[in-house]
Formats: structure tokens, sequence, C-alpha cells
């Protein structure tokens, strides 16, 4: 089966800094990483290749340097890398993203064969939206299995997968028909390291590169900035709290005086935990009865 | 000082999508949509919260506030619909169907975006909950409008747009995020990031009732089982009155205990940071913070957490924070209430010590 | 093992393997480069200088699109004690030409691009890949290495041994001894992020001009060892090394001293309001000539900071990685070239090179400087800052006291402290140790 897994390169979020004046993100020098809830996503990808023989394509839409995301995944044992990169997908929104990459997805379908499953992460550390996968399998008509913990069953002859998805309260079982869009849960798998022998063909390897005319887009103003409905109009620090905490205590107190004078403070100025506390306290002492 | 002419402040830009230019079939978009999420009997708390604040936006544009009741059981979705204006709607919209029993991508999108397409409102709600996620993603796309995902803050601006704010990069920052010129305006809303609204018992509505036009034979995508949780603290955690929480500042797994330990005797839940997640002392249901739960409990009880814009981001609607850290500088600090600067491990069982002795003390005098 | 086959194995990707890999890379050699980092420079994330004329020799044209921070157009050479500092700024004009001599840069940003160039010259380049041995034949000979990824041997005519101070693989092999206490410093640095504008403010400067502090004294605390801060365009870098024998004698925590730097009153208003990232440490070499191993073999060369090449007297360090990166990538070259063994006896024409250089010149010359520094560390790292300072204080307070006396006074506060002849003796044996 031929798959296709999303994936995208994004600063790493622990190491941003952000400009105290202007209040813009300070990217020099901040690495950039695979956003880890692909990762589970593409070691899922290639189980399901290692199991049922087939390739798996990765893609991602980005600036010329998230090739070195696309080589990693290579390494980890991809068979074919597609980046999208053109200045017509700058600034997209997750509409526009999903738009320009369910036409990369069709247009790979058509060069290497059949699409059956798209995969891509939860979400990303960035963006942080979760929804760019629901916009491909919308965009493509496939089925959606977001929140996937475990893929249960491929059936590549009756097009049918079976999979658990977390759902609220508890998990799903849910079978539907090839092809689908399947966004995988944190947790669920862990990246393989890939050989050297993977490492070298990655190295070398010719990463196909496509913009937005030979990916076959059929409309570049649904692209980029002009293809997103929304708008960011500010930027802005969260405002810090007017004070600081109140220190309890003083000097040499003991541990027991510190304690009764923090529970002191608590029920001074906020007197419905103490009666919330009472009320529960005598609830179990009730149950003792 | 130079003498040259100030500058005027550019809009930022200047493109296309900045300017408003709603066009003319949008114009007839109205009201305030809010989607109830309801499932196995019982609407989702993140839908009266954002009924709360879709009140608020509805007063504001002077229009009304509806609820989007889909399910399989008229019945049932019939008495939802009074919860719903006990929190302030004015009326719902209300499918039935039994293919809509179970939560499915498909039947769902198509409920909701007939609807808009039949009643076309100007903004619509959902909470971000794994339902509400996988769902407005495909609604939005489906009708092609611009969707703000994990908001923190909605208001509708001078022009009668919705502005829609929300952490960006890691919580770094904050953006607030319009969509001008497409209708409906849709943002999702964690849970516990908006206030419960107060029930106003006996505030009646309207139901519109609406058919969903689908066959089950039309629907791939099949629910075979439902295993529900045993220990669900997906809920608990995010509604608990107080929560106590731990962070690397303890140690070690062992010491976690003691969180444990306060948390029993408060009926509090426990919770942690990150890296406790990633190191396995609790598991990931329990994090708090940004990629975590969002709490908003009466006291917020935190050891050994540093604080960093990821945790604070969770926390920050807690009534009262009480912070312990041994470094004074800690930037838990900067938006706690309270503050034991001392070291939790002997802290925290002191606390334990203390609040059995004060409350076990009333239970000898009641 | 991996079936393709490699004219030469590079083992690391900092300077000195980078300019190995490039110069045997753009020869036309097929190379293989292995580095166990995320990528490289992910293990050197902090500021540095960079010294121009070694990078110039193998990339003429690096500045139109190397990462640099600033130029250095002001050193400041400070001797502190505890609240005070004397110290020499020298600053120029002159710097601002229009191919200066030295930068800051910071490391992680810098060897990412040098790898790229690596790459563009034709080399594989795979990181995230530690090698572990180095595999021999029957002879000994060095003919491949074994990585920790699975199918991980590969091999190659000749290895170059770029793996910095620390390296293990040299050290495992028995091409060169384990590192000695005293012949390490271990130096401690955080990245300080302050806006670009406020930053020149400080330090006085426009555009991409930049200043350097290096700084010794009473913040060692009596031990051998000097304190650094560079001005990027968006951050300072700030650290302090000492020998490590002198940490394991002395107790001291590395990161307590730089702590202490960092709030010595010339320096804290410097810093003041900056966000703080990156805190890291790392080995620097300052054994000198006498601590350099053997250098090649049957099969193997080594460059770079595992070659000892640093001369700490003047903190030169990846330039003559570069060099020695170089040389030995010529060396190879040329063998390869005329179709000649990797032996020992081919591959010694590197060294006989190096000696041409200013590589092996300079530690030649300040081969005594580490010893002097070690033996006379209690007087050159605490008493004299203390008295050097004390002069100063009492020559420029003003108090109604005559010159004369004033000059009598610190003579003799010096006199007292070390005594004529010891003050004497060092002074000749400083001396001596910089001819
Ligand atoms: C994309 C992204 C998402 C993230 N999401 C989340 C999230 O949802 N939730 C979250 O929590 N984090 C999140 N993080 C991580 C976050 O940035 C911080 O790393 C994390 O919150 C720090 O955890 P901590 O406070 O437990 O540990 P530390 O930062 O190491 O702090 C430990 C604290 O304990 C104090 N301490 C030490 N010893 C004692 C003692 N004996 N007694 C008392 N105090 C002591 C220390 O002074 C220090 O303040 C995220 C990060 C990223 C990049
Ligand atoms: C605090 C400090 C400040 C300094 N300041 C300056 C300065 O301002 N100017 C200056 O010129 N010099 C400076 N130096 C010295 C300079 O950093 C070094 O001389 C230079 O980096 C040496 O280059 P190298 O390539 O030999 O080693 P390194 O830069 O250490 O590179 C070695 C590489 O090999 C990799 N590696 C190691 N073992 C393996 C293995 N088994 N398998 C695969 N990969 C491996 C490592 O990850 C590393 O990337 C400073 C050093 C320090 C510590
Ligand atoms: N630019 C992109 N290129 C490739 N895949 C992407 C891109 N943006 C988002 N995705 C995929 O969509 C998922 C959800 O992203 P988001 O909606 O931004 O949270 C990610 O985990 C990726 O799998």
């Amino acid at each position: 089966m031929h798959i296709v897994v999303c994936i995208k390169q994004v600063p790493d979020s622990a190491q941003i800094r952000v400009h105290p004046v202007t209040n813009t993100i300070m990217r020099q020098g901040v690495p950039t990483i695979i956003n880890p809830y692909d990762l589970f996503a593409l070691e899922e990808a290639l189980r399901l290749r290692d199991r049922l023989g087939g390739e798996v394509t990765v893609l991602t839409m980005g600036p010329p340097m998230a090739e070195d995301s696309l080589r990693k995944a290579l390494t980890f044992g991809a068979d074919r890398a597609v980046l999208l990169t053109d200045r017509f997908f700058a600034g997209s929104d997750t509409l526009a993203t999903s738009y320009a990459l369910s036409s990369a997805i069709k247009k790979i379908g058509e060069t290497w064969g059949p699409v059956g499953i798209v995969f891509a992460g939860k979400q990303t550390i960035d963006g942080d939206t979760a929804q760019v996968g629901p916009g491909i399998a919308t965009r493509m008509g496939f089925n959606q299995l977001t929140y996937v913990a475990a893929i249960c069953d491929v059936d590549t002859e009756k097009g049918i997968v079976e999979v658990e998805r977390r759902a609220e309260g508890g998990v799903q079982v849910l079978q539907t028909k090839l092809p689908v869009l399947i966004t995988m849960l944190e947790g669920s798998n862990e990246m393989r390291r890939g050989s050297l022998t993977s490492a070298l063909r990655a190295a070398n390897a010719e990463i196909t590169t496509w913009n937005a005319e030979a990916a076959g887009v059929p409309d570049v103003q649904s692209c980029g900035l002009r293809g997103s409905p929304t708008v960011v109009k500010r930027v802005f620090a969260p405002t810090p709290r007017a004070e600081r905490a109140e220190e309890i205590g003083k000097p040499g107190m003991s541990f027991e005086e510190l304690a009764d004078a923090a529970m002191d403070e608590i029920f001074a100025r906020h007197p419905t935990v103490e009666a919330d506390l009472r009320e529960f306290a005598a609830g179990q002492q009730e149950e003792w009865r | 000082m130079t003498d040259a002419p100030q500058k005027k402040p550019q809009p930022a830009g200047g493109r296309a999508g900045m300017r408003k230019e709603l066009p003319e079939h949008f114009k007839a978009y109205r009201h305030v949509w809010v989607f109830i999420e309801y499932e196995h009997g019982a609407i989702h708390p993140v839908s009266l919260e954002l009924l709360g604040e879709g009140r608020k936006l509805a007063d504001k544009l002077g229009v009304e506030l509806a609820g989007l009741l889909v399910g399989g059981d008229r019945e049932e979705l019939l008495a939802a619909a009074g919860e719903c204006w006990e929190h302030g709607a004015d009326l719902t919209y209300l499918i039935a169907d039994p293919i809509l029993e179970h939560y499915r991508n498909q039947p769902y999108t198509k409920a909701l975006t007939d609807l808009v397409n039949t009643f076309k409102p100007e903004i619509l709600l959902l909470g971000a909950t794994t339902l509400g996620r996988d769902l407005a993603g495909s609604v939005a796309t489906t009708l092609a409008t611009g969707l703000t995902a994990d908001c923190t803050e909605l208001a509708i601006d001078d022009e009668r747009s919705l502005a829609a704010t929300r952490p960006t990069f890691g919580g770094s920052l904050l953006c607030t995020i319009h969509t001008l010129n497409f209708r409906p305006q849709m943002a999702t809303v964690r849970p516990r990031v908006m206030a419960m609204p107060q029930r106003e018992a006996g505030r009646t509505g309207r139901v519109v009732e609406h058919p969903l036009d689908m066959r089950e034979e039309d629907i791939v995508t099949k629910v075979l089982r439902f295993i529900a949780d045993r220990d669900s603290n997906e809920v608990q955690l995010a509604y608990a009155d107080i929560v106590v929480a731990g962070g690397l500042g303890l140690r070690s797994a062992e010491n976690f205990q003691l969180v444990k330990d306060l948390a029993r005797v408060l009926g509090a839940e426990y919770g942690g940071s990150r890296p406790l997640v990633q190191k396995g002392w609790i598991t990931s249901d329990r994090q708090i913070g940004q990629t975590g739960k969002t709490i908003r409990p009466k006291l917020y009880i935190a050891a050994g957490i540093s604080g960093a814009i990821q945790h604070r981001v969770g926390v920050e609607g807690a009534d009262m924070i009480l912070a312990i850290n041994t470094d004074p500088n800690a930037p838990i600090l900067d938006f706690a209430h309270l503050a034991i600067v001392a070291d939790a491990l002997e802290v925290l069982p002191a606390l334990t010590r203390a609040f059995s002795r004060r409350l076990s003390v009333n239970r000898l005098a009641g | 093992m991996v079936e393709e086959r490699f004219d030469a194995i590079v083992v690391g990707a900092g300077p000195s393997g980078n300019a190995a890999a490039y110069t045997m890379a753009k020869e036309g050699l097929k190379v293989l480069q292995l580095e166990r980092g995320e990528y490289p420079g992910s293990k050197n994330v902090q500021g540095a200088i960079l010294y121009a004329d070694a990078l110039e020799k193998l990339i003429p044209g690096f500045r139109e699109d190397a990462p640099l921070e600033r130029h250095i157009i002001e050193q400041r050479m400070w001797m502190l004690d505890d609240t005070s500092y004397t110290g020499v700024h020298y600053r120029s004009e002159d710097f601002n030409e229009e191919r200066p001599n030295r930068y800051t840069i910071i490391r992680a940003q810098f060897d990412k691009w040098f790898s790229q160039k690596v790459r563009e010259a034709g080399a594989t380049v795979i990181c995230e890949t530690t090698v572990k041995e180095l595999i021999r034949n029957t002879q000994g000979k060095v003919i491949g290495v074994l990585t920790d990824r699975d199918e991980g041997a590969v091999m190659a005519d000749v290895v170059v041994l770029a793996e910095g101070v620390n390296g293990l693989v040299g050290q495992r092999a028995g091409l060169r001894d384990e590192l000695k206490p005293d012949t390490v410093a271990l130096a401690v640095k955080e990245m300080h992020f302050l806006p670009r504008e406020t930053i020149e403010a400080r330090f006085n400067l426009k555009g991409d001009e930049g200043a350097v502090i290096e700084a010794m004294g009473t913040v060692t605390s009596g031990m051998t060892g000097t304190a650094f801060l560079y001005t990027n365009q968006e951050s300072i870098s700030v650290g302090i090394g000492c020998l490590v024998s002198d940490f394991k004698e002395s107790g001291e925590a590395p990161y307590a001293l730089l702590e202490k730097f960092k709030a010595h009153p010339a320096i804290r208003p410097l810093l003041a309001g900056s966000e703080v990232k990156e805190y890291a440490a790392h080995l620097i070499p300052e054994g000198g000539y006498n601590a350099i191993p053997s250098l090649f073999g049957e099969g193997w060369v080594i460059v770079g900071d595992a070659g000892q090449f640093v001369n700490a007297a003047h903190r030169e360090g990846s330039n003559l990685a570069m060099t020695t990166g170089r040389i030995a990538g010529e060396t190879i070259v040329r063998l390869n070239r005329t179709r000649q063994e990797f032996s020992a006896t081919n591959l010694a024409l590197y060294k006989k090179r190096l000696e041409e250089t200013f590589v092996l010149k300079d530690l030649k010359k300040y081969r005594k400087l580490p010893g002097f520094l070690h033996g006379n560390k209690k007087a050159l790292f605490g008493l004299y800052p203390q008295l050097v300072s004390k002069a100063a204080q009492t020559w420029f307070r003003v108090d109604g006291t005559d010159k004369r006396s004033k000059e009598k006074e610190i003579m003799a506060a010096f006199r007292k402290s070390r005594g004529l002849g010891g003050l004497l003796g060092d002074a000749y044996r400083l001396a001596r140790a910089w001819r």
C-alpha cells in the first residue's frame, strides 16, 4: 500500500524567545525539529509498510530548509520525500495548508500510485490547531480517523481498516473503508533509529521539490495568505499579573507553623474553600459511621 | 530631535484579507451559535461554558444565541435543550436521527454544515475536545471558512467582527485572529478556559428542528465498540475544586506520594507538570498546562513547579494559587497568590498534617 | 556492514573535521563524515571568536554567507579583584576594514553553515551517529569505523579523527592518552539574550561592530583560568574556565564561578535584564606543545582539539583546528592522487607540513606557559590582581597625599606581598614563557 505521511518542521518551542520590546519571535539560533507528534504518525506508517509491503512517502510544506526534516524522515526509513515550497504558500492558515497539502497528495498518488492512507500528527507544537489533518481528509473525501491510539487491522484486499480511537470518556473501536486519513495519538509507538545504510541513502537522496505548479495546485489564489480566511491582527505578550505572590511565614518558623499560617491565609482569602473542606470532611465522617 | 514628519502607522501588511469586505451573500449571516456536545446522556460542561461566553457575544452584537443539539434520541435532546436555555441560549436547533447516536465525523459534519447553510449564523463556537477538534476541522473546511483553535479569549470588535485570542509559539505569545471576509467565524475553546455561567432555572426558549437527510448506508465508518474509561480523570481533573500538583522539584517518583497524600486529605485531584509525564511519574491525563489540562479550581497548590509559560496558561484561571518552591525567584511566584519558599518535601507533609488536624478537630466537635 | 566504500571517513563535524572533509571532498574524494550530535554544532551551542585567516584559506568568500555575528573592533583585557578591574582597552577604527580579521560567531549556527559547505563540496554527512571504535585489519592498519547504528560498520582508506578534546575513539584505540586533569580546562558558558540596541548602547557599538572582554583575577579564586565576554548581534556569550585539576583541588563548582563573574560590579550592568539560555560546559585542551599526542599512524590522522591544538595563551582553537584539518585533508588528497598508501610513513608528511605553519611554531613558543601559569597560580590569579587594583586606587584617589609617598606606598605593598625577588622572578619567568 502507498502511504503518505505529512510532517512539519517546527521551531523547538522550548527554545523560543520573545523580543522584550517588539514582541516578535527571535528565531535566531532556535533549532528546528520535526513536529514531535508527527513522529508517531511516521513510525506507525513505517510499521504498516513493513507488515503489508508498499511504500511510505513523506510530505512537507515549508521553506527550502524544511528539507532537513525530510532527510531525517528518510533516515528513519521512509522511501521517498516531497517538499512543497513556493512563495505562494507563505502565510497559510489551516484551510490554505490543507488545500495545498491535499493537492500535493493527489499528485503524489498520480505519480507513484494510489494512496491508501494519509497520516498526520495529532497537532503541531507551533500552530497547535489539530485542524490540518481533518482539513486534508475533508478536501480529499477520505474517511477521517483522528486521535488514533492503535491500528488494529488493515485489510488491503477488502479495503477495510479498524482502529482504536481516543474519544471523550473512552475508546471507540471504529471500522471504515480505505482510503483514510489517520492522525496518531502521542505515545502510541516509539520512533526507530534507522540503520547506517538508510542514513547513507537519506544523506544522498534526491528530494522531490514541487512548487505550486509542479504539485498541480489548481488555484494559487486558494494558497498562502490569499487563501487564508483568518487574519492575525495582533501579536502580544501575556500581561504579567499586577502583584507577586505574598510570601507566607517568617524566618525561623517551623514547617508546622508555616503550614498552619498558609492554611489560615487560604481560609481568610477564600472562605468557600474552608466551607467546602469542612463539608468534605463531614462527608468523610458520615462514611465512617 | 529631527523635524521629519511622523510616519502614520500603517495597517499591518495591507493585504487583501486584512480589509473587511464582507461579500454580499454573507451579510445575511446573523446570530451566535454554540455546538452542544451531547454524548452518553449528558452535555459536556465545555458546551455550557461556551453558552455563557456566547451569551456575552450575542448581547454585544444584539443578536440571538442558539445551541445546536444533534443526537439519536429526540426526547433526550429536548430535555437537553432545556438545559441550554437555562444556561443562556434563546433557541436550540435540533437534529435527532438514530444515525447520530454515536459521534462519527461524517454525519455530524453534514448535520452542522446543513444547519449553517440553512440558518446562517455569524459565529460558531465548539469545545476543543477530541470530538470538537475532530468535527471543527471538517466543518470549517467544508464551509471554506476560517477557524481559530484553542482560543483563550473571545470578543467583538468595533466592526462587529469576532476577535479570537489564542496562545501561539508554545504559549510564549498571544495572537488575536479575525475571520473578516468569510462566515461563519468559527472558534474552538478548551474546557475550563471560560467560566461556567450561572444557571437560570426556568428560563425557556424555542426549538427549531431540522432533518438529517442521510441513510446509514451512506456512512462508511461504523462504531464497533465503545470502551468507557474506568478511571476517567479526563473530566475530573479539569473540573476539580482543589488541585494539588507536583513538578520536578519533588526530585523522585516516590516523593510524588506526598502530593497524593495532601490531595486525599483535601478531597482534591492531583496532577503535575509535563516533565513528570515524560519521566513516567504520572500518566499523561494528569498533565496540567498548555498541552495538558486547563484547570480552574478554587485552590491550586503547586509544589516544586517552576511555572514555565506552558504550565502557567493551564492554571491561570484558578481563584487562588499557592506555590511551594525553594527558589524565591521562580517564575511561578509572578502569578501565584501565596508562596511558601521552602522545601516541598517538608512542606507537603506539614500541610497534610495541618489540614487533617484542623478538619478532624471539627469532626470531633461536630 | 554498509556496502559502500569511501576514500576517507572523518569522525566529528567541528571546525577541524569540517575543514578536513571540505578539503578532501572539494578535490573529488569520496568522503563520509560522521557526527554524533543532532546536527553539526549542536554540541557546541555558544558564542566564540572566529579568526578569519584560517577559514579564508579554505573558503575565501566565506564572508558572503557565513553566519557572522560582529567583527571585533575593541578588545578589553581586564584584571579583576572583587570590586574593581584594571585594564587595557584597544579599540581601533582600523578594524572596520573590508575584510575584518576577527568575528564573534555562534557555533551552533556557524558549524551548521560550515557543514552545508561540506555537503555542497560533495561529502556525505551523517549526524546522530556515534563512532564507537576503529576497525583494523590483521596488520593493525585502520580500515574503517564501527558506529552505533544497525549495519553500522563502514570502510575507508583512511580515517581522520576530528572528535574534539574528549574524543574517546582515539583513546580507546590507544592512539592517544587519556586527558590529564592539569592539561585540560573546564569552561562553562551561557548566552544572555538582549535586544541589539541595548548591546550596542552598552558597548558603544554601531552596526556589526563587536567588543570582547577577556578577564582574569580573583574571580577564579586562585585557580588557573580566565573569564570572557563576547558580544553577538542579539546576545552576549559569557563564560569562565579553569584547569580541571584546580577545580578538583579547590572543590569550587564551575557554575558558582560563573555566577561570581556575572555578579562582578563591572560585568553585572552589561548583562542586566537579559534572558539566559543555553548553559553549557565544555573542555579545552590546554596542555600545549608538550601534550600533543602522535598525530598519525597506519591509516589514521588526528586533527583539531583531539590533537591538543589549542593556544591557550591567545584563546585560539578553531583556527588551529581548521588549519590542521585542512593540512591533513591536503595530505590525504596528495596521497590519493599519487596512489600512495596511507601508511604512517607517508602520512608523516602531515606533521612535517604542520611544522612549517603557525600551528606548531606558536605552540612550541608557548610550550613553557602552561607550566608557568599553573606553578604560579596563587600569585597570578589572586595576589597580583589585588595588588594592581590597590595600586591603581592609591594612585587615582586624590586625598591630599603627595605623589611620591603614593609611589612608595604602592611599591611597599608589592614588596611586602611577594618580595622583590619574587616579583622579578615572576616577571622573568613570564617573559621566558611568552618568548
Ligand atoms: C510545546 C511545549 C508544551 C509544553 N506543555 C507543557 C504543559 O502542558 N504543562 C507543563 O507543565 N509543562 C509544559 N511544557 C514544559 C515547560 O516548558 C516546563 O519545562 C515545565 O513546566 C517545567 O516543569 P517543572 O516546573 O516541573 O520543572 P522545573 O522547571 O525543573 O522546575 C522545578 C522547580 O522546583 C523547584 N524546586 C527544586 N527543589 C525543590 C524543593 N525541594 N522544594 C520545592 N521546590 C523545589 C525549583 O526551584 C524549580 O522552580 C511544555 C513545553 C513545550 C516546549
Ligand atoms: C568555552 C570555550 C571557548 C572557546 N572559545 C574559542 C574562541 O573564541 N575561538 C577559538 O578559536 N576557539 C575557541 N575555543 C576552542 C574551540 O572551540 C576548539 O578548539 C574547536 O572547537 C576545536 O574543533 P574540533 O573540530 O577539533 O573539535 P570540536 O569542535 O569539539 O568537534 C568535535 C566534534 O566531534 C563530534 N564527536 C566526538 N566524538 C564523536 C564520535 N565518537 N562519533 C561521532 N562524532 C563525534 C562531536 O560531537 C563534535 O561535534 C573555545 C573552547 C571553549 C570550550
Ligand atoms: N506545513 C505542513 N506540512 C506538512 N504537514 C503539515 C503542515 N502543517 C500541518 N501539517 C500536518 O497536520 C498536522 C496538524 O497540524 P496543526 O493543524 O497545525 O496542528 C501536523 O501534525 C502535520 O502532520
